[in-house]
């Protein structure tokens, strides 16, 4: 794939379904749920988090009411240490990390349906395209804008040295705190020679698909030096 | 020509230190009294770095004067000038280093990949700078200077990239230890595909390092003249033991060749390719790699001998940090101390009783290890 394939892939694939709304009927605001149906009908916008909070827990009593058998997962409140932070509680049912048996359709209750075997190697196929893409800029100093030969690989074969896992972290030579893309850039710019990537660069996506599928396994360890 | 404050800075050091070696503790502090005399004299308020620390070292290490020393300079991996200055510069710095060394070195030892993508432009402007070096320059054949036309123009500008040669009692071996095997023929690479095949580290369409069954057989020819008990030193590009095969850190022969160094007394092999410090002893055989000019690699991912201690992590916002040259000391014994010379970073000297104890004289490890 090169990188303008990968660029209609990434950028040019069809945008995320839109919910549509139904129009107001009595002159207020329609306000709509995450799962593209549920919606309801309000004088104003809600101005307050607590104006706010009571739409969404209507909107929420609507989707449980209409789905009676589903599981809801309650997202782990993650601003603690890791110490602090409760285990995750085990549901009942089928795990959700575990794939789909072999010629099962679905995973009963889950919030996002059904999906096949099939679903899942396309899955797989469409993100190692992205992963082998990356790789192919990596290795290549003309595909990364440089100017003076030298690509990502000469200095980090298999991307290795990169530590995606260690972002965001200060990064002292900047004085300040770094994402990963941030020092893609500043390689791109100083070693390559080249012109920082946009955020939203079809390469900086596919470089950073590839530096995090190498390091597969490693524990996510935002902040380490 | 008058001396420069630099050269005699260094001659009175020199001396100062070999004069040290022959003192007991009673003239031990007289020298030193005397040194700080002298400094005092000259009206310096500083006094030299080396006038505490390494006379204390001085004393109690026992001496081994070095027979002689070569330098090194080592995978420099110059593109064309116009493509590229940032390696060029790198070259220049290592032979202005090298050039400044005093006294000169017998001999330097250019350690192999002059050139990154094997051109005629390349090796001949790496050519050109090394005959900027002041002392006899002994060449070796890397990966990066071969795979394009397969050696034709690395021979023209040094000759065969196996030879011998004798000094001061040590047989010197160079190997073309970069060999491989025909991946190229089958799917029709055209000769620049395989040489940037060749030059990417983690690119698995290539083969593996060897020195090959006539590389082999030469060598055997070559130490049947020598006596088991001359001490022998082996330049190598490969590093002629198995660290890690996914990026050629490996020579794929490597015991075979091991096996007809084996029989003599001291051996050492000096190699390139893995642009970091490292260190290991296989047997009777000890082995040093060097660093290159143009970048460090990291560690790789598993393999690594025990014996290495890591140079410290390399700064990427820094153009030559994890970068240098170096000078190898021939010891009487026939072993060598090596010195890493790394730029903006002090230099690490893995000595010959640090491989022979595995403990002793260890070098100073790193607070940052790979990752």
């Amino acid at each position: 794939m090169n990188t303008a394939l990968l660029a209609m892939y990434l950028l040019a694939a069809p945008a995320a379904p839109k919910h549509e709304l139904p129009p107001a009927k009595n002159d207020g605001v329609v306000i709509g749920m995450c799962d593209g149906q549920t919606s309801l009908e309000v004088e104003k916008a809600p101005d307050t988090r607590e104006d706010g909070q009571k739409v969404s827990n209507q909107l929420m009593a609507e989707w449980k009411k209409k789905n009676p058998n589903a599981r809801w997962d309650v997202a782990q409140v993650n601003t603690g240490t890791a110490a602090q932070q409760p285990a995750a509680k085990k549901t009942e049912g089928a795990s959700a990390a575990a794939p789909a048996a072999p010629g099962t359709t679905a995973r009963a209750g889950h919030t996002y349906g059904a999906f096949s075997e099939r679903d899942q190697q396309i899955w797989k196929a469409s993100t190692d395209a992205a992963i082998a893409e990356g790789k192919a800029v990596f290795h290549d100093a003309k595909k990364l804008g440089g100017t003076v030969s030298i690509s990502c690989d000469m200095c980090h074969p298999d991307a290795s040295n990169t530590h995606p896992e260690t972002y965001p972290k200060y990064q002292v030579q900047l004085g300040r705190v770094a994402l990963l893309r941030d020092m893609i850039n500043w390689c791109i710019e100083n070693p390559v020679r080249g012109s920082p990537l946009a955020d939203d660069d079809p390469r900086m996506k596919a470089m950073e698909a590839y530096l995090y599928a190498q390091r597969k396994g490693v524990a996510l360890e935002y902040g380490k030096h | 020509m008058p001396k420069s404050i630099e050269t005699k800075h260094y001659e009175e050091r020199a001396k100062f230190f070999d004069d040290l070696r022959r003192l007991d503790r009673r003239g031990f502090m007289r020298v030193a009294g005397l040194s700080a005399g002298i400094v005092a004299a000259k009206g310096l308020v500083t006094p030299q770095s080396f006038q505490l620390i390494e006379v204390a070292d001085a004393a109690t290490t026992p001496p081994s004067k070095p027979k002689f020393t070569f330098a090194y300079i080592s995978d420099t991996h110059l593109y064309d000038r116009k493509a590229n200055d940032r390696f060029v510069r790198s070259i220049l710095k290592a032979v202005d280093d090298v050039n400044r060394l005093d006294p000169q070195p017998d001999f330097v030892l250019f350690g192999g990949d002059l050139a990154q993508l094997g051109q005629k432009e390349e090796l001949d402007l790496g050519a050109q700078i090394l005959k900027g070096l002041k002392a006899p320059v002994r060449m070796m054949v890397g990966e990066h200077d071969w795979f394009l036309d397969m050696g034709a123009r690395w021979r023209e500008l040094f000759g065969q990239p196996q030879y011998s040669f004798d000094h001061k009692g040590v047989h010197f071996v160079t190997l073309m230890s970069v060999n491989e095997k025909d991946f190229w023929t089958a799917p029709g690479y055209s000769p620049m595909e395989r040489m940037k095949i060749v030059a990417g580290l983690d690119d698995g369409r290539q083969s593996r390092f060897e020195v090959g069954p006539e590389g082999r057989d030469w060598l055997k020819a070559d130490l049947a003249k020598v006596d088991k008990k001359t001490p022998l030193v082996v330049f190598s590009h490969s590093p002629l033991y198995k660290y890690y095969r996914n990026w050629n850190f490996w020579t794929e022969d490597a015991d075979d060749v091991q096996a007809l160094l084996k029989p003599y007394q001291s051996v050492t092999v000096i190699h390139g390719h893995t642009h970091q410090l490292l260190t290991n002893r296989i047997g009777n055989i000890s082995f040093h790699g060097m660093l290159s000019t143009a970048w460090p690699w990291p560690y790789a991912p598993e393999g690594l001998p025990s014996l290495t201690v890591q140079m410290n992590r390399s700064d990427p916002f820094s153009n030559f940090d994890g970068c240098g040259d170096g000078r190898i000391d021939v010891l009487e014994s026939g072993l060598v101390d090596k010195l890493y010379n790394l730029w903006e970073r002090d230099p690490v000297t893995v000595r010959a009783s640090y491989l022979a104890s595995g403990k002793d004289d260890r070098p100073p490890a790193t607070k940052l290890p790979s990752y």
